[in-house]
């Protein structure tokens, strides 16, 4: 049964309408939330073309991302990252029957109308492409179509979710290779969760009302959070990951299930490395399939990968302070 | 006796499924354990299994690579119970089409010598929720919640247990249960009661 807490039931995005004999209701929380948690334990894989997101389904991915440049080549180019052409877009609709995802820049409401005009499966607002509000990121709850956002902590999760999110997965840091922020910001994420449910069990609400106020969001969704243990969407890891142990071990922390960006398709052994990273997300708490599926990449041909201390462009930093 | 109820948890919503369950033997207080299943051993001592919703085309694959699609497979023709939701009812079919790109080549149970088409009603913006009756089991005005539904174009010998807008989607045969909807992301725990019910009568 779905936690709804948090759930906003004036929205526009929610539609009833009458089709033949039946009421139907369209774009309800239980519906994009839902959609979230068919996505459980599977692998999410960023793709900017129709050829990489065959490769994608074949190896078993839940689902595939379209971005107009992977994460790496983002940071190589410079300028301004903006959402994928409609045309690839709709062409990779067009040849896999597996759910396809795009990213829109945070803040940029039109860009994510477009997306749900296209008829994507779901929409990531990302710091993978250029904000283009600081400030502000997009009132999700108007839209019809699921949004993911990311999170460095427990307040920034809370924060999107508020806005309506339907999913969170970590910021990690996108485009290096380097799986370092992704496990910062996922046992981040569980401390806090860890502290705000000893509150909770132990009855003491003033400690709340001092984290709502300190996470700035409103003490109702802090107190269901805390009651729950565990964010009310679901979570996945994203932001670094390259290898079958880092997936395996993501999973290991309590994601439900990762995201792979430039670590597939930046790597020279895109198609096993794939399947690999499949099946050690699947079978992550068996080692001798971790193993298995480890043994199927070469790190000779895994991407090169930053060093997150050097970095000029921290993606994870945009839309943080909203 | 006991009876151990699975839910095969490759891929997809597979805790909330443990909840519905755990929640429909204490609402009935039958005498049933529910499990995490994944290896061919664990599904090898289960006397029901659940098939989650998810995508059909992982849950497939995956389960070939370990071995779980035989043994379910084995289980399920010597008259196992199995509840096949979404995902978990396309993998229940000997052939899947999708709406748009046509037929798949994807591993499947093969139980049922039916039709299937996966994402019958369009994608996720389509999604919607519509109270759906299946009178033939005793269960009506049940909330249904399609998220990127199957549908059955052509049923065979199977029962048709439930229609929306003409399409058939709920399924029974035998032991052998499918939905096109989540009955384990609502409160109404009518459909998994239901199925720990058949689970008991067979094991019996």
């Amino acid at each position: 049964m779905l936690p709804l807490s948090g759930e906003r039931l004036d929205a526009k995005g929610i539609i009833s309408e009458k089709s033949n004999s039946a009421d139907v209701i369209r774009g309800s929380s239980t519906l994009k939330r839902g959609f979230a948690h068919m996505l459980k334990n599977g692998v999410v894989m960023d793709v900017t073309n129709v050829e990489q997101a065959q490769i994608a389904e074949e190896a078993g991915a839940v689902s595939v991302m379209v971005l107009d440049k992977l994460p790496s080549d983002v940071r190589k180019a410079g300028g301004v990252a903006r959402t994928a052409s409609i045309r690839i877009i709709e062409e990779i609709m067009d040849s896999v029957t597996i759910p396809v995802m795009a990213k829109c820049r945070i803040g940029h409401v039109n860009e994510a109308l477009v997306l749900q005009e296209t008829d994507v499966d779901m929409i990531d607002e990302s710091e993978v492409l250029t904000p283009a509000d600081e400030l502000r990121h997009i009132w999700k709850w108007d839209m019809t179509t699921p949004v993911v956002n990311g999170a460095r902590s427990l307040a920034e999760a809370l924060r999107r979710i508020e806005e309506g999110a339907a999913m969170i997965r970590t910021k990690g840091e996108p485009g290096t290779g380097n799986v370092a922020e992704a496990i910062t910001h996922i046992k981040k994420v569980n401390d806090e969760l860890r502290t705000i449910k000893s509150m909770y069990d132990s009855g003491d609400n003033q400690d709340l009302v001092r984290m709502a106020r300190e996470f700035k969001v409103s003490y109702d969704i802090v107190e269901q959070t805390a009651k729950l243990g565990r964010l009310p969407v679901v979570n996945f890891a994203a932001g670094g990951i390259a290898t079958p142990a880092d997936a395996a071990y993501l999973m290991s922390l309590g994601c439900d299930g990762v995201f792979v960006g430039s670590g597939i398709f930046a790597a020279d052994d895109a198609a096993e490395r794939a399947r690999a990273i499949v099946l050690a997300t699947t079978f992550w708490d068996e080692t001798d399939k971790v193993k298995e599926a480890q043994k199927m990449i070469d790190e000779r041909q895994s991407m090169l990968g930053l060093d997150v201390k050097t970095l000029e462009l921290r993606m994870q930093d945009r839309g943080g302070s909203a | 006796m006991s009876a151990k109820i699975g839910i095969l948890a490759i891929q997809g919503d597979v805790i909330e499924n443990v909840s519905s369950l755990v929640a429909s033997i204490a609402d009935l207080n039958q005498d049933a354990t529910v499990h995490v299943v994944k290896t061919p051993e664990e599904i090898s001592e289960m006397d029901g299994l659940v098939i989650p919703g998810g995508e059909s085309t992982t849950i497939g694959q995956m389960s070939l690579v370990n071995g779980a699609l035989k043994e379910v497979k084995q289980k399920v023709e010597s008259g196992m119970p199995v509840l096949g939701i979404c995902a978990g009812m396309v993998l229940l079919a000997n052939n899947a089409s999708d709406k748009v790109i046509g037929e798949t080549k994807q591993p499947l149970f093969d139980f049922l010598d039916i039709k299937l088409e996966r994402n019958s009603f369009g994608r996720q913006k389509q999604s919607f929720e519509a109270d759906i009756s299946m009178d033939s089991i005793g269960i009506s005005n049940y909330p249904g919640i399609f998220i990127r539904a199957p549908a059955i174009s052509s049923a065979g010998d199977v029962e048709v247990l439930a229609k929306f807008n003409e399409k058939i989607v709920a399924i029974k045969k035998g032991n052998i249960i499918g939905t096109s909807f989540h009955p384990e992301l609502t409160d109404d725990l009518a459909v998994h009661k239901y199925f720990v019910n058949l689970v008991k009568e067979s094991k019996n």
